[in-house]
């Protein structure tokens, strides 16, 4: 991989630069300003497209042929629509993580990883909001789950999960884009400074708003940061328990429990990292980052994993212990059908993929082999999908009567949509590594060494 | 005149002072600010930890510029839930109260938050005057890695104490890399682009189209019916009865019930009840079993006599009705129904009756269309009571029912 990728890579040069700020600007900036991206950028966008491609093909089939044509069947109405979108909202949690509470706990290696991660959640988000927009089953009338005056006098029922939910990944896709936003905005600046062309000029001119880098502006800046930081802490958690409250609220066995908001939360982190891992190994190696997101920010990324697995690995545990303790008789036999009934392949799946995959981090050598970490990060994705398949679908296929039992068939078209959601992502995410800044070039400055400002007159 | 000759003689803007490092800008602020200067500034690549302080920054507004606009979503959050499923648009949930708050405590956190933090960028912008597209500074080439690696202190010459030489003897004592002075933008032009002005102008009044269009619509009276973009359940064909229908292999527009089905109501397994006969096959000759001859049904049949038998057979039976009447008059030739009070009549089999009934003989119709199984058995047992009103004697009858026909 490395060999290859020198002979093609543009980006492993010497740093043009006779300071560490200046340094820190070329190894960014000339992402975009290269007149061609490597290689291995035009082969994934290749890749991302067909599957966009895949995306739009099937989810334009599903809205002209109705959404019979997913497998969803009764009792399992919920599918695989609904599994892929709490698996990308999940996915969008880790970005609005590493920004907001990471910024909050001080822990300052954050800003290496936290631009992308943020455009991570963004991008997943979008996927995310394209699934229940679909599975509605009329996908032209959206519109109706907003409080909008209309003709019918009708309005939204603000005490359904499924209200709140809109609401909450609505805030939180908001809420992210303005906190992703302000962020770029001095390294907008500095493209623009550094631009030769006027288009280029104009255009990061323009969403640089007039950024020219004042303290009294930066001092606004940073409490402004530090204000939307302490509004999406509280924010992030907030949304995958909603999420969580579309199943925990419902009486449905397997459903039905009061662990769920946490669980969900803690899930959402740990394949969040996941996902920034797979994402991060490739952008530093082909985007020629690795002083930036160095093997440190790696290896930490790891040990979150694993610690966000073992929470996960907990939750498991307690749902058999509380459905043997509850006495129920249904939501016992929910939980033993989850692990040894028709489902159980999906279930040992996951606790393959979340609970015994991470284990591997307790050793310095694998949380530091960047093989293993990025394989590591794929094996938690797919068991992160599993776990919200098995929620899901274990749950509606067994619930209490026997003569409504069923079974979710999944349909090609189903396939078709879920992997098409993984173009969509990749496509929008390698369009950000080219044309926005994706490292936090002014946040990176500031926490050097040189960086600092030494005061002989107040020591602190 | 030039622009440059323009620029040359303009006014000045202020004194430039550019540092390597945080520290160096940093010790010079300090100066600045003991110096008593207020119309100044530093500009830097990232924020420096502790400048604030050297240059006497005082604590931004802008928390409480927040806290206001998270008051305001709060509010609309809850006015927002109430007023639609309180009071306008009612809505019974787990019957509960019209207005139960916990459940909407959720969508209260939602939009505070989302409220706030549009107020935090805003209300960031608009304090540091931004968008801000043209700045004098922009003029000075050296200026543009203030987004890269170099810190520049400026004084501006609107200051109230700001004198050019003490100024700049002031920098000179920070050691700065290049001391320059910075004149007023004379060059790029205050206004907009004439382009820009037309593309707004054409964008502004094409807006304003679809509006004159459903103003229009809401006066006019149409010819045609709603236009359906998308048909939805608007109109939702079905199939006639007897007609074709592509769908089904069969194309049976009507379904048979599947194989084995019986309807409710239609299973007729009591032979008696249904058909007339007893366990061997014979007319029988009492009610079926799940009937009673009680004064409930005695009266349905007769209600049920007087409306299907009477017209040819009369009230008495005697076959004497009104059809019988109208059609001897007209003379046309008649088969006259017959006296219920013959002997054949009076011997028949109760089945066989009900069997006539139902399925009709002569040019007597059937009514088993008419009346259900039990109505027409309560028929045979009013006409049974008709019929015995004619023979049984009065030495038959009890003292009691003897007094009642004096």
């Amino acid at each position: 991989m490395a060999t290859a990728a020198s002979t093609t890579n543009p980006y492993n040069g010497p740093l043009k630069g006779d300071n560490p700020f200046a340094q820190i600007t070329d190894n960014v900036s000339r992402i975009m300003e290269a007149p061609k991206p490597p290689l291995a950028w035009y082969i994934a966008m290749a890749f991302a497209l067909s599957l966009l491609g895949v995306f739009g093909a099937s989810l334009g089939y599903v809205v002209w042929e109705g959404i019979g044509a997913w497998g969803h069947v009764h009792p399992v109405a919920w599918g695989f629509p609904i599994v892929n979108f709490v698996f990308w909202v999940g996915i969008g949690h880790a970005g609005t993580l590493i920004s907001a509470i990471l910024f909050l706990l001080r822990q300052n290696w954050r800003t290496a990883i936290n631009r992308f991660a943020e455009a991570m959640t963004i991008f997943a988000v979008v996927c995310a909001a394209v699934f229940p927009g679909v599975h509605i089953g009329r996908p032209w009338l959206p519109y109706w789950m907003f409080p909008i005056p209309n003709q019918m006098g009708m309005w939204p029922q603000f005490r359904s999960p499924l209200e709140w939910d809109v609401f909450a990944v609505g805030t939180y896709a908001t809420v992210s884009i303005l906190f992703w936003y302000m962020g770029m905005i001095p390294d907008f600046a500095t493209f623009r400074d550094r631009s030769t062309s006027t288009v280029r000029r104009a255009v990061y001119g323009i969403v640089a708003m007039g950024w020219r880098g004042s303290s009294r502006q930066w001092h606004r800046y940073e409490r402004a940061y530090l204000l939307l930081a302490a509004l999406a802490t509280p924010l992030v958690l907030s949304v995958h328990s909603v999420v969580s409250f579309d199943f925990a609220t419902s009486q449905l066995p397997g459903w039905h429990t009061t662990i769920f908001p946490p669980y969900f939360v803690a899930g959402a982190i740990f394949g969040g990292f996941a996902m920034v891992v797979v994402l991060a190994i490739p952008a530093r190696q082909f985007f020629g980052l690795k002083k930036i997101i160095t093997m440190k920010h790696l290896e930490l990324m790891a040990k979150v994993i694993l610690g966000t697995g073992m929470l996960v690995g907990y939750a498991y545990a307690m749902e058999m212990f509380v459905a043997w303790y509850s006495g129920a008789m249904f939501e016992q036999f929910a939980f033993v059908n989850r692990a040894f009934g028709n489902y159980a392949w999906s279930y040992w799946t996951m606790i393959f993929c979340n609970v015994a995959s991470p284990q591997v981090f307790w050793f310095k050598k694998m949380r530091t082999n960047v093989w293993v970490i990025f394989t590591v990060g794929v094996i938690v994705n797919v068991g992160m999908w599993f776990e919200r398949f098995v929620i899901i679908c274990t749950s509606l296929a067994r619930d209490f009567l026997p003569a409504n039992w069923g079974e979710l068939i999944p349909s090609p078209v189903d396939y078709a949509t879920l992997g098409g959601s993984f173009g969509l992502f990749f496509t929008l995410f390698l369009l950000f590594c080219r044309y926005m800044p994706m490292v936090a070039m002014a946040e990176v400055k500031a926490f050097i060494p040189e960086g600092h400002a030494h005061d002989e007159d107040d020591h602190h | 005149m030039t622009d440059q000759d323009a620029q040359i003689s303009a006014p000045l803007h202020g004194i430039l002072a550019e540092y390597d490092t945080p520290t160096a800008v940093v010790k010079a602020s300090k100066k600045v600010r003991d110096a008593g200067y207020t119309r100044w500034d530093t500009y830097t690549p990232f924020p420096i930890h502790g400048i604030e302080k050297a240059m006497g920054i005082r604590m931004t507004i802008l928390p409480w510029f927040v806290m206001a606009f998270a008051l305001i979503g709060l509010t609309v959050a809850i006015l927002l839930q109430w007023g639609t499923n309180a009071v306008d648009y009612p809505w019974i949930v787990s019957g509960k109260p019209f207005w139960s708050w916990p459940a909407n405590v959720p969508i209260i956190f939602e939009l505070t938050v989302l409220y706030s933090a549009f107020a935090t960028l805003a209300g960031m912008l608009a304090l540091n005057n931004l968008p801000l597209p043209a700045h004098p500074l922009d003029l000075k080439e050296r200026f543009r890695r203030v987004t890269d690696d170099k810190f520049f202190l400026l004084i501006e010459a609107r200051d109230p104490k700001f004198d050019e030489a003490r100024v700049r003897s002031l920098l000179e004592d920070t050691a700065p890399v290049v001391l320059d002075e910075v004149r007023e933008d004379r060059t790029s032009s205050d206004k907009l682009p004439r382009a820009l002005i037309y593309v707004g102008i054409v964008a502004g009044v094409a807006s304003l189209v679809p509006f004159a269009l459903f103003a229009q619509a809401r006066t006019q009276k149409m010819e045609h019916g709603r236009r359906h973009l998308v048909w939805d359940m608007d109109f939702t064909p079905s199939y006639k009865a007897q007609a074709d229908n592509p769908l089904y292999e069969d194309k049976r527009a009507m379904r048979k019930p599947p194989e084995g089905t019986v309807a409710r109501g239609l299973l007729n397994d009591d032979d008696q009840l249904h058909l007339g006969k007893n366990a061997q096959g014979n007319w029988a000759t009492t009610l079926p079993a799940s009937m009673s001859a009680d004064e409930a049904t005695m009266k349905l049949g007769q209600a049920q006599f007087g409306i299907y038998c009477t017209p040819c057979h009369g009230f008495a039976g005697e076959g004497n009705g009104m059809v019988h009447k109208r059609a001897s008059a007209l003379g046309q030739g008649w088969v006259p129904p017959t006296n219920l009070h013959e002997q054949r009549i009076r011997t028949m089999a109760a089945g066989e009756i009900y069997n006539t009934i139902t399925n009709g003989i002569r040019n007597m119709p059937g009514y088993g269309a008419q009346m259900d199984d039990s109505e027409r058995w309560a028929v045979v047992l009013y006409l049974r009571a008709l019929q015995k009103s004619r023979t049984v004697g009065a030495s038959q009858l009890s003292d009691a029912e003897r007094s009642q026909l004096k």
